[in-house]
């Protein structure tokens, strides 16, 4: 498999001295052209930090990302924004207070000189289920929903080749999230689109991803495919107790 | 079961150029020292209930209700000093934008220091409780988090630290907007159970908004469906699956599930009756 991303023994570390934090500690992991690559893991694990590392956003201590086989230029230059888009775990945060929902979706299409802005602005928030009257409204007068389905918009609407998926659909109701991860099966096989997803969801990573890498601490302890994940054939305890908890709650109290 | 929340025909309206739209429809339940889940679709008002029932709507929105009361109090236009006694001390919300609704520039100890010297305590014990109330919520290393700003925080340790903040001045009752969106589920299971354990022995009063049907279906008494702004199904938890409006059971038909393929997933046929 010639790898279009791959991560190797990646390792990023927030402050120094005593205070360092090791957030992410030797990690390593490829995805192919088309291929849907999901990561997994306790809540602090690194997983957003992974994400936001390729980006360039994230104090790398270590290791190497590339595309297309050579190291991606630090900082990240326009180019690489065209081909690679993310969506952030935290929509409020990603969205300018400010800007009308309009302006955040055209912005980027001036910067990467698209025409028809107008038609495309209309057309992404169509994707995403939000009608006209969405457009000129600011953050926020939304709901949590329908800001994270913005942020989804504006990600897909320079059609990157990679899109890294930071908790997608988490404030999403099953219905609005079952049309989300439909229009994103459906980019991905029409494009040729290339996904890493990150999720606590393990049904929608079942789902979307035909591999997984399972993150506890700062490591990937564990990698499996969909078809593991979905025989809950997983090795590692930690992975095997998060497919337990899956199942729901239980007033006895055993998890 | 005495009520400790009653809300009647409640209703949130803003402004807009084709004037008033109104966000909360008419929402009315009664809340005991129970487990009441509130699901329905993105924008259908569930945040906004919960806002409004705490004073905290926008400025420009309008509420109205012909009941709202807290243990007898009615919250209905009532004072800023009434509101200091009561928000954050008695009652509480987690919000859905926990690291939004942290203070930036503040340290997370200190945030959930001051929250539970509302309710009276010394500053020394403010911190030993503070420090407890993280690794209660499963915080690997509550001495960094306790001096940590909240940007330095992933997004499951900032749902953590908000429901730490919240809970450390021991509410009567807490309004929980999607509190576990953003964790694993080992994790998320070990919040649920401190939850379920205030409704237990504290009879605490908990509304759980969340578009997680596994969840609130194992974890909540009594769910009310939520659709345009209105109410449309009040059903058991453990009923859901047997729920009537089209709009739950459709809900529950949208899932993707581990051990099945479904592709393209199951979505809604909306109908514009839901909405009237
Ligand atoms: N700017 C920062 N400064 C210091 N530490 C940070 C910073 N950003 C993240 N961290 C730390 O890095 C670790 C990993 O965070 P990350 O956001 O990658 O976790 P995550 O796996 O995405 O968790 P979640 O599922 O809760 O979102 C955490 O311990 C976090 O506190
Ligand atoms: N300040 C505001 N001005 C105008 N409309 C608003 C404002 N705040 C919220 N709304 C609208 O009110 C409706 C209800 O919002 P609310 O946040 O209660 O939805 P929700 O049920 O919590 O959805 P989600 O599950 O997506 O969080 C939404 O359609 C939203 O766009
Ligand atoms: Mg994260
Ligand atoms: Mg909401």
């Amino acid at each position: 498999m010639s790898a279009l991303l791959s991560v190797d023994d990646l390792s990023v570390t927030f402050g120094h001295g005593a205070d360092a934090v090791q957030a992410v500690r030797g990690i390593a992991f490829a995805v192919a052209e088309g291929e849907s690559f999901g990561i997994v893991g306790e809540s602090g694990s690194g997983k957003s930090t992974v994400l936001r590392a390729i980006c360039g956003l994230a104090p790398v201590s270590g290791g190497r990302i590339a595309l297309d086989g050579a190291a991606i230029p630090a900082p990240r230059r326009a180019d690489f924004y065209r081909r690679v888009q993310m969506v952030f775990q935290d929509p409020y945060a990603s969205l300018h207070p400010r800007h009308t929902i309009d302006r955040v979706l055209s912005e980027p299409l001036a910067i990467h000189g698209f025409g028809a802005r107008g038609a495309r602005v209309e057309a992404a928030l169509e994707d995403v289920g939000l009608g006209h009257g969405f457009r000129f409204r600011y953050p926020h007068q939304l709901s949590g929903g329908q800001r994270q389905r913005v942020a989804i918009a504006r990600a897909l609407i320079l059609e990157p080749k990679i899109l890294l998926l930071d908790e997608p659909t988490s404030a999403l109701d099953a219905s609005i999230q079952a049309e989300v991860l439909n229009l994103l099966d459906r980019l991905r096989a029409e494009r040729g689109l290339t996904y890493v997803l990150v999720s606590h969801d393990l049904a929608v990573v079942a789902h979307m991803c035909e591999r997984l890498a399972v993150m506890q601490n700062g490591r990937v302890v564990e990698e499996l495919t969909r078809d593991a994940l979905r025989g809950h054939a997983a090795e590692q305890d930690y992975t095997r107790t998060l497919l337990r908890a899956s199942e729901g709650f239980r007033k006895d109290g055993a998890t | 079961m005495s009520a400790i929340l009653e809300v009647e025909n409640l209703r949130v309206a803003y402004p807009s150029r084709q004037g008033p739209v109104e966000v909360v429809r008419g929402v009315s339940f009664a809340l005991g020292r129970e487990r009441l889940g509130i699901v329905g679709e993105s924008g259908s008002g569930k945040s906004q209930t919960g806002r409004a029932i705490l004073g905290l709507t926008a400025a420009g929105g309008r509420v109205t209700a012909d009941r709202l009361h807290f243990d007898g109090i009615d919250l209905r236009g009532a004072s800023p000093r009434i509101w200091r006694q009561l928000r954050g001390r008695r009652m509480s919300m987690v919000m859905q934008d926990p690291k939004f609704s942290l203070n930036p520039v503040m340290t997370i100890g200190r945030q959930i220091v001051e929250a539970g010297r509302r309710g009276g305590v010394s500053r020394r014990d403010a911190k030993a409780r503070a420090l407890e109330m993280l690794e209660a919520v499963q915080i690997r290393d509550p001495g960094r988090v306790f001096d940590a700003y909240p940007h330095e925080l992933s997004g499951g340790m900032g749902q953590r630290a908000m429901i730490a903040m919240m809970l450390v001045g021991r509410p009567d009752l807490l309004i929980a907007d999607e509190p576990t969106s953003a964790l694993d589920v080992t994790v998320q299971l070990e919040v649920l159970g401190i939850l379920d354990d205030l409704v237990r022995d504290r009879g605490m009063g908990l509304v759980f908004i969340s578009h997680d049907l596994r969840l609130v279906s194992t974890f909540c008494d009594r769910v009310l469906v939520m659709y345009a702004g209105r109410v449309v199904e009040e059903i058991a938890a453990a009923d859901l699956d047997r729920a009537t409006h089209p709009y739950t059971r459709g809900l529950l038909n949208c899932l993707p599930r581990i051990d099945a393929e479904a592709r393209p997933l199951p979505t809604l046929e909306r109908d514009a009756d839901w909405a009237r």
